[in-house]
């Protein structure tokens, strides 16, 4: 087995444009459900707007690329406007029911043949990245083993990752965070006070969501592809594998998470793989050994919760639930 | 050692990947057993139901095409990497002598996937094809009946799912996967050669005692602990997650079919319907009425409802909350075991994630009827199974059925939040 191809490609999935993706829509989860707990299942579904809105109005309209990310981050307020209205007002379990529905309409409306000429149905979109790698001031060469474009993206990517931690941390030790964590605790001393619980939750519907536009977004420039299949119900469940991994109420802990979710996902692709080649395991092929994986991640999110809710970075009190 | 510690010092040195092309697939879907999950497939047969062998047939869309012959019992499939709307054409120059394509017979023809990943294409030869002009009437009553067909089936799995929220306020995500063990019993106990009735009995039962086993194992201690019901509801994802992969794991990613899947439709009175939905709908009926019965009329059934009205008074009454909501537990597994066999007859199909394609609509039928409610689970459904199916007749695209379903649902929430049969104060 080759120990140093397995540790490399570990490492590289640390600071890989899909982590940071991961990461972004993380945080954004963080905000939803770490900090307002409200519990959206349809993080997905945001990653899906942000993603189709921008290579859309790249490939239909021939935006720009600052306004088709414009465009993308508007249509994710929309989405979650959408979604707020009907379901803010109730209770937990009926948000999660609706916003996984609400994900999920996204994809069957991006997948269906009625509107392939705009959405590419289930082959999706590509060609859509070409303002972006336009914009990459790194001149051809190799930084730290890559070639420009994978550079460019990986800068960006985490630039945007370090950013947003920083504006959500700036938010949540501002007063409207205290307010945010207080709806959390309690929803009604908060309105006894004469906050607006409605508003409070919507906003932080919203910046969630944008976070998650912008993952999306960060999610397909490097495959230079958006496909309809990679955001069903699973990302979402992964997303929040990452989240209570890093710990929920906290900024650096979804980043973490998202480290930590593919660092572990890639070693034990490697490991199990090695095991196959070098004849060790014969009761696995290695089609099987990917699905061991997600049996895996499975089991990893079942006994996160249930003995460690508050993970690496958490802590216990500032958890969303009691 | 050598070789570790000098994989060591390279990754010090390659802080960033040096090798993108091999790190593990980046997208988060589930992976494939085989080169390509999605197939397109059908048998050839001439006029006189003879299989025609050795027939090409080509199937592109954009970037991708390949072709296959027919084998000599005239059955072709070709595998296609995503699911879409492909052209498929026959070789005509291909046929045997005699035989040519019907009259009117389209080809090359557009087929596009709907919900399965298997899509079955049908050529027609010799004398020509009788093209079916139904009226639009006569279209409504089949598919009302195929859709209440549907919804019973559904309701099945549901007022499991209801049962389960009513007496421990947990929503399971999970359930759907207990809907696919079901149908993938069967399918595991009729590939050992039992006969066929004891195949489903003994689906169902595994259900049973899957529910039986996922409570005792997991939700009790849980109760146990005082653990909220959000982090249930997050730990039965994972639960979902990992149960989804492990019948993927033994089971592949293919779709198979159960015995006498394949069947035509008969006609009883003004309606056409497929002799497999009619036995579902009656079995559907039967199991819900007899489940009426004994949660209406036998001491079990009142403990149980008093449980799901109010656990802390029905203890305080005498009532054994715990052993109540074990067998509720076990008939929840039971009912969705069977909902899950009758979901593989009406697709038709087993595949590894048929159970979590339905979750969402046996969520919304439980949500329109209102959460909780077993009366309100099977109604919706009902709603939810007739609409899915009538959408198609009022011209909504067959791959956007279930959309309709889940906005109606969003929708009656907005104006009605405890759902038709619920009670204002469960939306709290």
């Amino acid at each position: 087995m080759d120990f140093g191809f397995i540790l490399s490609s570990a490492a590289g999935e640390l600071f890989s444009p899909t982590t940071a993706a991961y990461a972004l829509a993380a945080l954004g989860l963080a905000v939803h459900f770490g900090y307002a707990g409200l519990l959206n299942f349809g993080q997905a579904g945001f990653m899906a707007v942000g993603a189709y809105g921008f290579a859309i109005s790249t490939l239909t309209f021939q935006a720009p690329f600052f306004v088709a990310l414009l465009v993308a981050i508007v249509c994710a307020a929309i989405f979650a406007l959408l979604l707020g209205i009907p379901t803010l007002r109730l209770r937990a379990d009926y948000l999660a029911i609706v916003t996984i529905a609400a994900a999920e309409i996204v994809r069957y409306i991006v997948t269906t043949n009625q509107l392939t000429s705009v959405t590419g149905s289930a082959n999706g979109l590509a060609a859509f990245e070409g303002g972006f790698y336009a914009m990459n001031p790194f001149p051809e060469g190799s930084y730290l083993g890559m070639n420009n474009r994978d550079f460019f993206i990986r800068v960006v990517g985490w630039g945007l990752v370090a950013i947003c931690c920083v504006l959500v941390w700036l938010l949540m030790r501002s007063p409207w965070g205290r307010v945010l964590k207080g709806i959390r605790e309690d929803e009604n001393a908060v309105r006894s006070l004469g906050k607006n619980v409605y508003a409070y939750k919507m906003q932080a519907l919203i910046i969630g969501g944008v976070l998650g536009a912008l993952a999306g977004i960060i999610f397909t420039l490097p495959r230079g592809a958006v496909q309809p299949a990679n955001y069903g119900t699973e990302l979402t469940f992964f997303l929040y594998t990452c989240l209570l991994l890093g710990g929920l109420g906290t900024v650096l802990g979804p980043v973490v998470g998202a480290m930590i979710f593919w660092v572990v996902l890639s070693l034990t692709q490697g490991i199990l793989y090695g095991l196959i080649e070098s004849g060790a395991v014969t009761w696995l092929n290695t089609v099987q050994a990917g699905q061991l994986r997600y049996i895996l991640v499975g089991v990893a999110l079942m006994l996160l919760m249930i003995f460690r809710p508050q993970g690496v970075f958490g802590n216990k009190k500032e958890l969303a639930f009691a | 050692m050598g070789t570790v510690f000098a994989a060591a010092a390279a990754l010090l040195l390659i802080v960033a990947p040096a090798s993108q092309a091999t790190t593990p697939s980046p997208t988060p879907s589930p992976p494939s057993n085989q080169q390509f999950q999605n197939t397109i497939s059908g048998f050839l047969r001439g006029d006189d139901r003879a299989p025609i062998p050795g027939v090409t047939i080509t199937v592109r869309n954009g970037g991708f095409e390949a072709s296959t012959k027919s084998a000599a019992n005239g059955s072709w499939s070709v595998g296609v990497p995503t699911q879409g709307t492909y052209e498929v054409e026959l070789d005509e120059s291909t046929l045997p002598e005699g035989i040519r394509l019907a009259e009117g017979q389209e080809n090359p023809r557009q087929v596009t996937f709907s919900q399965t990943s298997n899509l079955s294409v049908i050529f027609t030869f010799g004398q020509g094809i009788v093209i079916q002009q139904q009226d639009f009437g006569q279209n409504l009553l089949n598919r009302l009946v195929a859709g209440l067909s549907f919804g019973l089936l559904l309701a099945l799995a549901s007022v499991g799912l209801s049962l389960i929220f009513g007496t421990t306020g947990l929503t399971n995500f999970a359930h759907g996967e207990m809907v696919t063990l079901g149908a993938v019993l069967v399918f595991a106990f009729n590939a050992m050669n039992l006969p066929f009735w004891l195949a489903i009995l003994l689906a169902v039962l595994g259900g049973g005692l899957f529910g039986y086993v996922q409570d005792a194992g997991l939700w009790k201690p849980l109760r146990r602990r005082g653990t909220g019901l959000v982090p249930m509801m997050i730990v039965s994802i994972g639960l979902a997650l990992a149960v989804r992969y492990v019948i993927q794991f033994f089971f592949g990613g293919a779709t198979q079919q159960l015995p006498f899947a394949q069947s035509s439709e008969i006609q009883i009175g003004p309606v056409s319907i497929s002799p497999n939905n009619l036995w579902s709908l009656v079995i559907s009926v039967v199991v819900i009425a007899l489940l009426g019965i004994v949660l209406l009329k036998t001491r079990l059934g009142k403990a149980t409802r008093a449980v799901a009205d109010n656990p802390a008074l029905a203890a305080a009454s005498g009532i054994d909350v715990d052993s109540v909501i074990r067998i509720v537990w076990v008939v929840g597994g039971m009912l969705a075991a069977l909902g899950g066999i009758l979901w593989a007859y009406y697709r038709p199909g087993v595949t590894f994630d048929m159970g979590s394609q339905i979750l969402l609509l046996i969520f919304a039928g439980v949500t329109l009827g209102g959460l909780g409610t077993v009366w309100g689970a099977l109604v919706g459904s009902v709603i939810v199974g007739i609409f899915v199916e009538l959408t198609t007749v009022f011209g909504l695209a067959a791959d956007l059925k279930y959309v309709g379903a889940l906005f109606i649902m969003i929708v009656v929430l907005l104006f009605r939040p405890q759902g038709i049969l619920g009670r204002r104060e469960r939306v709290g």
